[in-house]
């Protein structure tokens, strides 16, 4: 076992070779009169080496976390780095690196910093965090194993699990298990889309390294440490709509004919909170928000994802048809319906809908009437086309 | 730091396209030749437009998961990777010789060595043989054998066609089998007739595809007559007009394609150390066969 001591031993050298140390409220400096220490509760000046050595004894906590960072972590400027201190609700002000500025209070995901001795205690509990569906708990790792003074360790699991005792979970330790997991939604179907929220709960990951928390979080919500990160500092890149579509090529080339109207519906369609758990910051362009709520959600979408690309190909050649006018016959019943059931599909509904429940337009049983009724015997629904 | 970033398809639809480039990564990833081993897909995530900026290396090597060059390495791959200062003519190739070119990712300042796609590395040439070394389980085949090289066709991508005859040839070269041939799905020769192609009783069958998916598993079985029906499956080896096929599959699910990865960065510059050895010593513990590496890594 890493003792203390050598903490100490390492911190001073570090003020040595640097003439200070300044971190997490922890100051040391070398001066003319002998070193100066500070914590944001006390001050000595004039210490010398053993005298320091002797100051620092109780100050262990400052101690362990600037070695835990500084050392451990290290990483300056990474999104590694701050998404390990947003972790334990450590102050964020060194995300910035050498050339950012210092608007990362404002960021929504971020909450009053806690001091050493606040974090050092709520570390000890096991400090959790959420990022969109999964609950992330740091914590400091017991004594009693090989780890030195300080050391942090990380678990993760489906947010509906934190209250789940372990042995009910499937445990799992290496992060490219993640892939697995986020696969498949509860029901085994592929979700192509990682921000949708439809991870499957009954999992958890212990005791992984920093390093490993962040590659787990990446494989479940690939590129939203890097995409967070970049909202924090102001340095978060858009490409909206039309400078998405003009880019595309191949069978996507159609995507800047989508009408304006259309992309509208293809973002009320898509990227709402109920679909995705990314916020969406592009618009039509630049100058021209679409009229659509970009949501709550925890992730910046910086620009329209692939399925919404394929989608929008799609739409791009339905909208391309011609409208017009058709007649059938239905009770106004059926008219309502059909609502019912354009309403059920959209909402993914339809696997609720019990057996039985013949009240609810969109029942297995109603469609199947519905269909016996009104379609002719090449499938179709039966309707005139009126307008020509 | 250096970086690898394995660029492939993925699938919006079948879950399982994306299960060689995970496999290979893995593989890549266990050797500790790369500080940061990411996959990077068009159709799932990290996107190609993201996954540059998740990794912290300065120096980043891209090794396109395709089987040949063409629409998606010449355009979308650097284009959604915002490498500005890309032109196909960079890799001044002729179809099949594209190796890599570096350039700025625009997005994120970092070095990009991109390089070209692994199905015309010349150790592809090795898996493909690997491959009829795995479906035949004798280290040794090749007497006695015919080797058919399978791809999709001409369509709209000419090169998809030169990549497959490249390496049939390099086979071809090599004496091992008794016959070597390139067919096609879409254009002649095709693999319908693969028994027309061939003298020898036995012929391996080996698509030159990535990942296992509609062609592999369902158009090419039923095409070739191996099976009436692909849900059925079929035999390996399954006799067809007096022949023996044994099917392999597609080349990109054999274990030695994270070699080509390793080899395509190597040739770009990237410092693997021994990773190429500890690939092959790896697989051999694995199949029994002996695996030389086929060229120094670097060079
Ligand atoms: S484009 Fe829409 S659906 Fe796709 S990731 Fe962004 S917000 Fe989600």
């Amino acid at each position: 076992m890493t003792t203390a001591p050598n903490h100490v031993e390492a911190l001073l050298e570090a003020v040595d070779d640097g003439g200070a140390v300044a971190f997490d409220g922890l100051r040391i400096e070398r001066a003319e009169d002998g070193y100066a220490l500070e914590t944001p509760d006390e001050e000595w000046t004039g210490l010398d080496a053993d005298d320091l050595a002797d100051a620092l004894e109780p100050l262990s906590d400052y101690v362990t976390n600037w070695r835990y960072w500084q050392r451990a972590v290290g990483g300056e400027g990474t999104a590694r780095r701050a998404f390990l201190r947003w972790c334990e609700r450590a102050p964020l002000a060194d995300v910035d690196g050498d050339d950012g500025d210092a608007e990362t209070g404002a960021h929504p995901s971020v909450d009053e910093p806690l001091s050493v001795p606040e974090r050092y205690a709520a570390l000890r509990e096991g400090l959790d965090r959420e990022w969109g569906q999964l609950c992330l708990t740091a914590r400091l790792v017991d004594d009693a194993d090989d780890d030195p003074a300080g050391e942090r360790v990380y678990d993760l699991w489906h947010v509906d699990d934190a209250d789940s005792d372990l042995t009910q979970l499937e445990v799992y330790d290496d992060p490219r298990d993640a892939r697995e997991i986020s696969t498949y939604d509860e029901d085994g179907r592929y979700r192509p889309l990682k921000t949708a929220p439809t991870l499957p709960s009954g999992w958890a990951f212990t005791g992984l390294s920093g390093g490993e928390l962040v590659e787990t979080v990446e494989f479940f919500y690939p590129a939203t440490v890097a995409n967070w990160h970049r909202e924090l500092r102001g340095t978060l890149d858009v490409d909206h709509w039309s400078e998405t579509a003009e880019r595309q090529t191949g069978i996507y080339d159609v995507l800047d004919e989508m009408p304006r109207e259309a992309v509208e519906w293809m973002a009320e369609a898509c990227c709402v909170d109920s679909q995705c758990l990314r916020r969406r910051e592009w618009e039509f362009d630049e100058d021209e928000a679409l009229d659509v709520d970009g949501g709550d959600g925890p992730f910046p979408c910086r620009e329209p994802c692939s399925l919404v690309v394929a989608a929008a190909r799609k739409w791009t050649i339905l909208e391309s048809e011609d409208e017009h006018t058709y007649e059938l016959e239905l009770t106004t019943s059926e008219y309502n319906q059909l609502a019912e059931l354009i309403d059920a599909v959209a909402e993914g509904r339809t696997d609720e809908i019990r057996e039985a429940d013949v009240n609810d337009g969109a029942n297995r049983f109603r469609a199947r009437y519905l269909r016996a009724k009104r379609f002719d015997e090449e499938g179709d629904l039966e309707a005139r086309r009126v307008d020509d | 730091m250096q970086a690898l970033v394995i660029a492939a398809h993925g699938s919006h639809l079948n879950p399982d396209a994306s299960d060689p480039t995970y496999a290979h990564a893995d593989t890549v990833r266990e050797t500790g030749a790369f500080d940061e081993v990411r996959e990077a897909f068009w159709k799932e995530e990290p996107h190609f437009r993201e996954v540059i900026r998740t990794l912290e290396s300065d120096e980043v090597f891209v090794v396109p998961l395709f089987i040949s060059e063409g629409y998606f390495t010449e355009q979308v791959i650097p284009r959604e990777l915002r490498l500005e200062e890309w032109d196909p003519d960079k890799w001044d190739s002729d179809g099949t010789s594209a190796s890599q070119v570096t350039l700025e990712a625009e997005d994120v300042g970092k070095t990009i060595h991109y390089c070209g796609p692994v199905g015309t590395h010349d150790a592809m040439t090795d898996v493909i043989v690997q491959r009829a070394e795995s479906v035949t389980e004798d280290p040794n085949v090749g007497d006695g054998f015919g080797l058919a090289v399978v791809g999709h066709g001409t369509e709209r991508n000419e090169n998809s066609a030169k990549a497959i005859e490249y390496h049939t040839e390099r086979i071809r070269e090599m004496d091992r089998f008794d016959e070597a041939k390139a067919l096609f799905m879409d254009e002649e020769p095709e693999v319908d007739d693969v028994t027309d192609y061939f003298e020898t009783e036995d012929i391996v069958v080996v698509p030159l595809f990535i990942a296992d998916g509609y062609h592999t598993q369902e158009d090419i079985p039923e095409d070739m007559g191996l099976t009436e029906d692909y849900r059925l499956g079929w035999e390996v080896p399954a006799d067809v007009d007096g022949h023996r096929i044994w099917y392999a599959g597609a080349v990109g699910t054999e274990g030695l394609m994270a070699d080509v990865i390793l080899e395509r960065a190597a040739d770009a510059g990237a410092d693997i150390g021994d990773a190429v050895a500890a690939v092959r010593e790896e697989l051999s513990l694995e199949t029994g066969a002996d695996l030389e590496p086929s060229a120094e890594p670097g060079d």
